[in-house]
């Protein structure tokens, strides 16, 4: 189950970031506050040229209009992230798993414990063999802040830019700082979700990447001994 | 094949015609209770479907976020807009008297309503953001007469579902469910700040739907259709929004 959710996320993740990513080249100016239009001044810009020409990119050509479908793919991909999501927490707390693989062991509970998995990356030593079936303090630490903290975030930012749902739940939008506010911290939150796959893609592949894929598409962490 | 695949073949079938038949309750219901956009075919019918059946459960009945009066765009932004037409310069020449909005449908009393006979109906005037799809925003206060007032003076049948509005923009329709337009915050708007709404803005006439994106409060609005279906009107879709992807419902 942790297999099969981890690669549904997988897929909506990356159906969110394409639809994301193109929903924000309509409007690739960032504000902080209630409001925020060409008319005002942006916290910052990208830098890459619009698909609307009422926006002053500097670049002499408008790209074509994509939003429709964009925002129609990342709001169902948030379904399926949101249900996925919803099955992964029961089936982690259900099974012990967060209790007994996520959350940090006695022994990892300490700056120590911390230091030293650093120190053991930094001088590239290879994993040992409890690390091939557990998870390090620096992994758990890593997967429950992606789980608890960046993974609601980046939900209750993206409801928070629903005007009916704020209409409902004005407390969501208005604890962020306002709509732009919440738009903007949506774009760093996804920025901070982006740079924990890469460290994570970069850590698969330095332990060994077919092996990894393996154990995490069949769950064997090893070779199964071959047959005569 | 042994115990434990069998046990767990079992278990898979009937959590999978459990999962079935709960798909087919909630789409009955979902049917019965209108959570059911006109949308709601294609790859992304599913997500619009979720979209506007959890949004109209959770917030049928709450009002758009109002701010204060210090809280107005000090240069709100108009978007664009295609040029008027002739007909639509002549009225402007005549200061919008000539401007004259038609309501016909399932009501009881059809009939043309000019700029004076809306502003003669109950008025309301509220502070709320204009939020488009884009992601901009502005803050700007809205004059105008509730569409539910409108609504009840031309006297709508009991089985109405549906208000379709058309604008001077030939291209440009859409429609909102009965929740939306007897909603007290959809307004017909005719003023906006301290004055007349300026054409760029939708002048003289544009419907606020603040609890819907921007491209729901369609500009220079000329007519009005109360219906039980959209599937007769245009394209059967509710809007032309949703041929070029763009959802009917825009509450997200």
């Amino acid at each position: 189950m942790v297999r099969l959710t981890h690669w549904l996320t997988v897929i909506a993740f990356f159906a969110l970031l394409v639809s994301g990513v193109e929903i924000a080249i309509s409007h690739p100016r960032f504000y902080w506050g209630e409001v925020g239009n060409v008319m005002t001044t942006p916290l910052f810009t990208l830098h890459i040229p619009s698909s609307r020409d009422t926006v002053p990119t500097g670049y002499g050509f408008v790209m074509p209009d994509q939003n429709g479908w964009s925002r129609a793919l990342h709001f169902q991909s948030a379904w399926a992230l949101l249900l996925t999501g919803l099955v992964y927490g029961i089936y982690i707390l259900g099974t012990g798993h967060l209790r007994k693989d996520l959350f940090p062991a006695p022994a990892q509970r300490t700056w120590r414990a911390f230091w030293q998995v650093i120190a053991k990356y930094l001088r590239r030593a290879p994993p040992d063999e409890a690390e091939a079936h557990s998870y390090n303090a620096v992994q758990r630490a890593a997967y429950l802040a992606v789980i608890f903290i960046l993974f609601p975030l980046v939900i209750w930012t993206g409801l928070a830019l629903s005007p009916a749902f704020d209409a409902a739940v004005p407390v969501a939008v208005n604890a962020l700082g306002g709509r732009q506010s919440a738009r903007t911290l949506h774009f760093l939150v996804t920025g901070s979700l982006i740079l924990f796959l890469l460290a994570h893609v970069t850590m698969v592949s330095l332990a060994g990447f077919k092996s990894r894929m393996r154990a995490m598409i069949t769950g064997r962490a090893t070779l199964p001994p071959e047959r005569p | 094949m042994n115990n434990i695949s069998r046990r767990k073949l079992f278990t898979a079938g009937l959590a999978a015609t459990a999962g079935l038949g709960g798909l087919a309750v909630a789409a009955r219901l979902a049917r019965r209770y209108g959570l059911i956009p006109p949308d709601n075919g294609g790859v992304y019918g599913p997500g619009e479907t979720l979209n506007y059946a959890a949004q109209r459960l959770l917030t049928s009945h709450s009002q758009a976020r109002e701010f204060s009066r210090g809280m107005i765009s000090k240069a709100p932004f108009a978007n664009a807009v295609a040029p008027p037409d002739d007909r639509f310069k002549r009225l402007q020449a005549g200061g919008f008297s000539g401007w004259r909005l038609s309501v016909d449908g399932m009501v009881a009393r059809p009939g043309l309503l000019s700029l004076s006979d809306l502003k003669s109906l109950p008025i309301r005037s509220q502070i709320t953001e204009v939020v488009c799809e884009e992601g901009w925003s502005y803050i700007a206060e809205w004059i105008g007469t509730p569409l539910a007032d409108v609504l009840n003076q031309v006297g709508v049948l009991p089985q109405a579902r549906y208000v379709a509005y058309y604008s001077a923009d030939r291209n440009w329709w859409d429609s909102i469910d009965m929740s939306d337009a007897l909603h007290p915050q959809t307004l017909l708007t005719w003023a906006m700040n301290d004055g007349d709404l300026p054409v760029g803005f939708g002048g003289p006439l544009r419907l606020r739907v603040p609890r819907q994106l921007g491209y729901k409060s369609v500009k220079y609005i000329t007519g009005l259709t109360v219906t039980d279906s959209l599937k007769n009107l245009g394209n059967g879709l509710g809007s032309p929004g949703p041929e070029f992807g763009y959802s009917w419902y825009a509450g997200i």
